[in-house]
């Protein structure tokens, strides 16, 4: 029994149909009740909800207040490789697409980690592109190594590994597994990733269940929004984030919900998510599920992602870089080509600052560096 | 009266409100409810402490006089509470540990035989324990043998605002447990610490409530007041509650016929 058994439960669901159904009631009974199953979570999700969205914030702004406080945890992403065997039609670091590639030396993720360090964040998530040969396990154990010299927190973004992979990276000082599906679409799923490991979708969706066996204390999940339909995709999320908290119920599980974002490449996807839609996704998560974690990148832009705190954001990364070496670049020298464009790029004191003027706090730290 | 404090980890504790410093808006407004509340015993997230970044030490915000009482947050297990409580003690934030296991992110309700493995060991260690738990008697009573300062029991889950939904349990274990019961999670509102300290609670504990009111400073206030009361009204004795109504046929009726 995996995630795999229940996703082929609902897969051939017949979502559209369903979620037109839902009425006004549906969503109000939704919002009176405090343990919300999937049906409520499905109302939330569909148009008639789209009318609802003030209620739903209310009461997403109670619950968030209630299990995380008035804290916003901050973290950097630092891409180590971009070396990559898959053609993910979406994504910049494509092996389609002829470019130079960088990978850091073990010297330079150390340079880099200084400088993201001295902004006082102690989470890091390093990324790489997929390559066995470039960005091997081994390379990834030693980067941790290194970052966890400066960091309390280390987590990783990465291609799907095996439990063997994640434990290893766990006795390396691991604490956290970040692996997005792309989309819940199986048959989508097979053409945008046409070619190299990625490609098996089974493989990525039981992915983040070996993390947490392999004893990852928190586990982030979520989909690409815009590949597909975005509705199909979150009623996914929400199910595997639930499914990951009923079997692992000592780990953190959060979701993240990223929109598509220029890049090199051709795909543009075949459906557009609103500023709209962004909203009723994350009301929907967080009262399907009151204590998951709510990451949003710096794919939003500013406004928007200042608009979206109250409403049940978690964990925001700051000041980020998305390409290699992108931190410690110095003038006309040459950086890694970023996997999407940045949005907000503002840095890590202004968001503290605008955070403060907000009323909440910005956790630099929240876990301990020796456990 | 005689003056009324509360003796434990070899302290005199005058104010049985302990705040926690979770969840505010700012280091400076804890600071303020700490000092609004009177508060003697603050417990602070060790995972929140990071010594290296001078500017923004949650403990450089808690009053001197203020015992720090550390507590394990994001312990899954006995052996990562003892590791976090050494960690904390070699760090300079002294000896007082409240044990918090908790291996259940749905609903962040304690691991109460993990947090008896860490107690047990955390006290040989020569460390001042406070055990977090689930209400149970047989628990309580082998956390307070094996030398817990105090036990601190859910009124409700973390976070919830419930207030005391456990009260059988706590009113079971005040009587019969050696050591202070310290409620703690789920104080909504100061009439929920009222009645903890009412029935015999030794102190309470509220993080949650006070940090996300829309007034935090004047609601530590209140909740600190409502601590005095309540414990004031203990001391005096409450009246007992008069009964039902008096039934209209005696059943020892029959004792008049005979005689």
């Amino acid at each position: 029994m995996s995630f795999y058994d229940v996703f082929c439960r609902y897969r051939n669901s017949e979502w559209e149909a369903v979620l037109a159904a839902v009425s006004g009631a549906d969503i109000e009974r939704a919002l009176q009740r405090e343990f919300l199953d999937f049906s409520d979570f499905l109302a939330l999700l569909s148009p008639e909800a789209e009318r609802y969205l003030e209620p739903m914030a209310q009461r997403a702004r109670e619950l968030t207040l209630r299990y995380f406080g008035r804290a916003i945890q901050l973290y950097a992403p630092i891409y180590v490789s971009d070396y990559c065997e898959n053609a993910c039609l979406y994504c910049s670091f494509s092996a389609r697409n002829q470019r130079e590639r960088k990978r850091l030396s073990l010297e330079e993720v150390d340079r880099e980690a200084k400088c993201i360090a001295e902004t006082g964040l102690r989470h890091i998530l390093m990324l790489t592109g997929e390559s066995k040969k470039m960005s091997p396990v081994g390379y990834l154990r030693d980067c941790t190594r290194v970052l966890k010299r400066r960091f309390s927190s280390v987590a990783v973004e990465v291609y799907a590994l095996s439990e063997g992979d994640y434990a290893e990276l766990v006795s390396e000082g691991v604490d956290g597994l970040t692996l997005y599906q792309e989309t819940y679409d199986e048959d989508l799923y097979r053409i945008i990733h046409p070619s190299g490991r990625k490609r098996d979708f089974r493989f990525r969706l039981e992915a983040p269940e070996r993390g947490a066996a392999a004893r990852m204390r928190q586990v982030n999940i979520g989909a690409l929004l815009g590949l597909a339909d975005w509705r199909q995709d979150v009623l996914f999320v929400g199910l595997h984030a639930r499914y990951l908290q009923e079997q692992f119920p000592d780990v953190e599980i959060g979701a993240s919900v990223p929109r598509l974002r220029p890049f090199v490449g051709s795909f543009q996807g075949s459906c557009r998510v609103s500023d709209k839609n962004m909203v009723q996704i994350i009301l929907a998560l967080r009262l399907f599920i009151p204590r998951l974690g709510i990451a949003l990148s710096t794919r939003e832009d500013s406004r928007f992602r200042d608009n979206l705190i109250p409403l049940g954001i978690t964990r925001m990364s700051a000041g980020s870089a998305t390409s290699v070496g992108g931190y410690t670049k110095a003038a006309g020298q040459n950086e890694g080509l970023p996997q999407f464009e940045i949005a907000d790029s503002r840095t890590i004191p202004e968001i503290m600052a605008r955070l403060r003027e907000k009323g909440y706090e910005p956790v630099l730290n929240d876990w301990i560096a020796g456990l | 009266m005689l003056e009324d404090t509360l003796e434990i980890g070899g302290k005199r504790i005058a104010c049985r409100l302990f705040v926690g410093t979770g969840k505010y808006s700012s280091h400076a407004v804890m600071r303020e409810v700490l000092l609004a509340a009177g508060a003697d015993v603050v417990t602070v997230a060790l995972r929140r402490v990071d010594g290296s970044v001078k500017t923004e030490n949650i403990l450089d915000y808690v009053p001197q006089s203020c015992t720090v009482m550390i507590n394990t947050s994001g312990a899954r297990n006995a052996e990562e509470a003892i590791r976090i409580a050494r960690l904390a003690r070699a760090a300079g934030a002294g000896n007082w540990i409240k044990v918090e296991v908790i291996a259940d992110s749905r609903y962040l309700l304690p691991d109460n035989m993990e947090t008896l493995k860490a107690t047990e060991i955390l006290v040989r260690e020569g460390f001042v324990v406070f055990p977090y738990m689930s209400p149970d008697l047989s628990m309580a009573r082998r956390m307070a043998d094996c030398g817990a300062s105090a036990v601190m029991p859910l009124g409700s889950p973390i976070g919830t605002n419930r207030g005391l939904r456990t009260e059988e349990l706590v009113d079971i274990m005040i009587r019969e447990i050696s050591v202070p019961i310290v409620v703690d999670a789920g104080l909504g509102k100061p009439s929920d610490a009222c009645r903890c300290m009412e029935m015999g609670c030794a102190a309470v504990m509220v993080n949650t409530a006070i940090a996300v009111s829309r007034n935090p400073v004047e609601f530590a206030r209140a909740f600190s007041m409502a601590v005095k009361a309540g414990r004031l009204a203990w001391r005096s004795g409450l009246p007992e509650i008069a009964g039902g109504a008096r039934a209209s046929s005696p059943l020892t009726g029959f004792l008049r016929d005979t005689e």
